[in-house]
């Protein structure tokens, strides 16, 4: 245990009552005495505050955002160059066979590009684009903690503390000042609901926490329910969802390639493994990320085999995420099909204890996204 | 009342044994989302996996404390799994076996040894 990282709130948390687990190699809440299934009801409800300090945060600095995007462009197969300044969107590194290193998000920063990226990889992001990207400069941020404030209660607080919070759209990038420090703020997040993503400096992160926690519609909520709400909005968990054997086609994330980069754009191609996402965009892929509803009430987990029929021999597919899903009221999962049994309605077999139970092929987010477009 | 260290209490009832889990054990597990009852009348043998229980945490599995036959399970659990968090020695519990062997009972602990033991 002693070699875990701590994010600067990790006194606040223990003085929150939280449980405590490892991930990606930090000491992070899992829960709060409130319990995962409130905490993610209050989140869906109300506003829940996540300390995810855990994350890498990057800045990409060239001869001005240009630069930075254009090099950029060379690792990530977004439309970087055309972010508007103060926008963000999402994106991931690719690997040379087409597959994901990483996903992320990313905001135009004016003068440079500010890159968020999951704890488990953000040694390896950084390295990458360090031996990469020689043309910029590659700055990991570490005297700074990320937190998000997510619900439909989360406009309304943070407003309290910067009014300008009103202001902004989904995506939206702005500085505000909150409980006196400045503040790079988000209108995003991973949980389906409204939200922001605000990085604080480190020394200032207790503090602005407290304030947020001192609204009665604020609870702190831990890495459960984080995942159990990022599941049921249909989003991605890296090294389960995708990883770098699955192509972006596969993984159903070909609306975060745009137009532009794609085959017939303007600056088509031009990234890591394009020779591979690209034709898979355009041709079509054999297998499939999809949402799944368990037809019964257990609850189908990572690594479920998924069969075409209840007495077929061999899987056709795996389960890569599940758990109930609070909102739904239900177990909600997802996984990768053979692209010919994911249709929407399509019934397939998942194993568990071993006895075949049905599964539903379902359009996802299951809970329906409440962004402020 | 006695206590197994599957954290398992087990109520006699008339010549019935009611079975449950324990609130410390329903607070390890967390919020319980999913639970899988045996069949009413199977003949079940100690120490088989009889009770599947989700918690949003992870798969557990019950085992029966004693041989005999299950007599009544808790469809209100079935349909309403919380009942394990918020009375778990009441309104949570499990199944009702009739044991063919009672004196397996004496094995287990009585409150003061389960309550050192998860101390």
């Amino acid at each position: 245990m002693s070699d875990l990282h701590q994010t600067p709130l990790h006194a606040l948390h223990l003085s929150l009552g939280a449980k405590m687990v490892p991930f990606a190699g930090y000491d992070m809440p899992v829960q709060y005495p409130m319990g995962v299934l409130q905490e993610h009801q209050h989140t869906r409800t109300k506003a829940g505050l996540f300390d995810v300090s855990h994350m890498g945060q990057v800045r990409v600095t060239g001869a001005d955002y240009t630069s930075a995007a254009a090099a950029l462009e060379r690792l990530i197969p977004v439309d970087i160059l055309d972010l508007a300044e103060n926008r963000q969107r999402y994106g991931f590194f690719t690997n040379a066979a087409g597959g994901i290193r990483d996903d992320l998000m990313l905001a135009n920063r004016g003068d440079h590009a500010f890159i968020v990226v999951n704890a488990a990889c953000k040694a390896d992001d950084i390295a990458y684009m360090q031996a990469e990207l020689t043309d910029v400069s590659v700055t990991e941020i570490t005297d700074r903690a990320l937190l998000a404030l997510q619900g439909p209660a989360a406009e309304a607080v943070l407003s309290t503390l910067d009014p300008r919070a009103a202001d902004m759209r989904f995506m939206d990038v702005a500085t505000l000042t909150l409980a006196g420090a400045e503040c790079w703020v988000s209108r995003s997040g991973y949980t389906g609901e409204d939200g922001y993503e605000i990085s604080v400096p480190a020394d200032e992160a207790v503090a602005l926490a407290e304030a947020l926690l001192a609204h009665d519609d604020v609870a702190p909520i831990g890495l459960g329910a984080r995942d159990s709400l990022r599941l049921e909005a249909g989003l991605c968990l890296y090294g389960h969802d995708i990883d770098a054997g699955t192509n972006p086609a596969e993984a159903a994330l070909g609306w975060a390639i745009q137009k532009v980069r794609r085959a017939g754009g303007a600056r088509a191609g031009g990234f890591v493994g394009a020779e591979v996402i690209l034709p898979a965009l355009s041709e079509g892929v054999a297998r499939k990320r999809v949402g799944l509803l368990p037809q019964g009430r257990a609850p189908m987990r990572e690594g479920v085999p998924l069969f075409a029929s209840e007495d077929a021999a061999t899987p056709v597919g795996t389960i890569t995420s599940g758990g109930f899903g609070p909102t739904v009221g239900a177990p909600v999962a997802m996984g990768y099909l053979p692209t010919d049994l994911s249709a929407t309605g399509t019934t397939v077999w998942g194993e568990l204890r071993g006895k075949r139970l049905p599964l539903t092929v379902a359009a996802m987010p299951f809970t329906p996204a409440n962004f402020k477009r | 009342m006695k206590y197994t260290e599957e954290h398992e209490w087990l109520r006699p009832e008339d010549d019935l044994i009611v079975v449950g889990i324990t609130e410390h054990a329903t607070t390890q597990l967390g919020d319980i989302v999913f639970v899988e009852l045996p069949e009413v009348g199977a003949t079940v043998t100690k120490d088989d996996e009889i009770v599947v229980i989700e918690s949003v945490k992870a798969a557990s599995d019950i085992l029966a404390p004693l041989d005999g036959e299950i007599v009544e399970v808790n469809t209100a659990l079935a349909d309403n799994p919380s009942l394990a968090n918020e009375d778990a020695i009441g309104d949570g519990w499990f199944f009702k076996i009739k044991p063919s062997d009672p004196s397996q009972m004496d094995e287990y602990m009585d409150e003061a040894a389960y309550n050192a033991m998860i101390a």
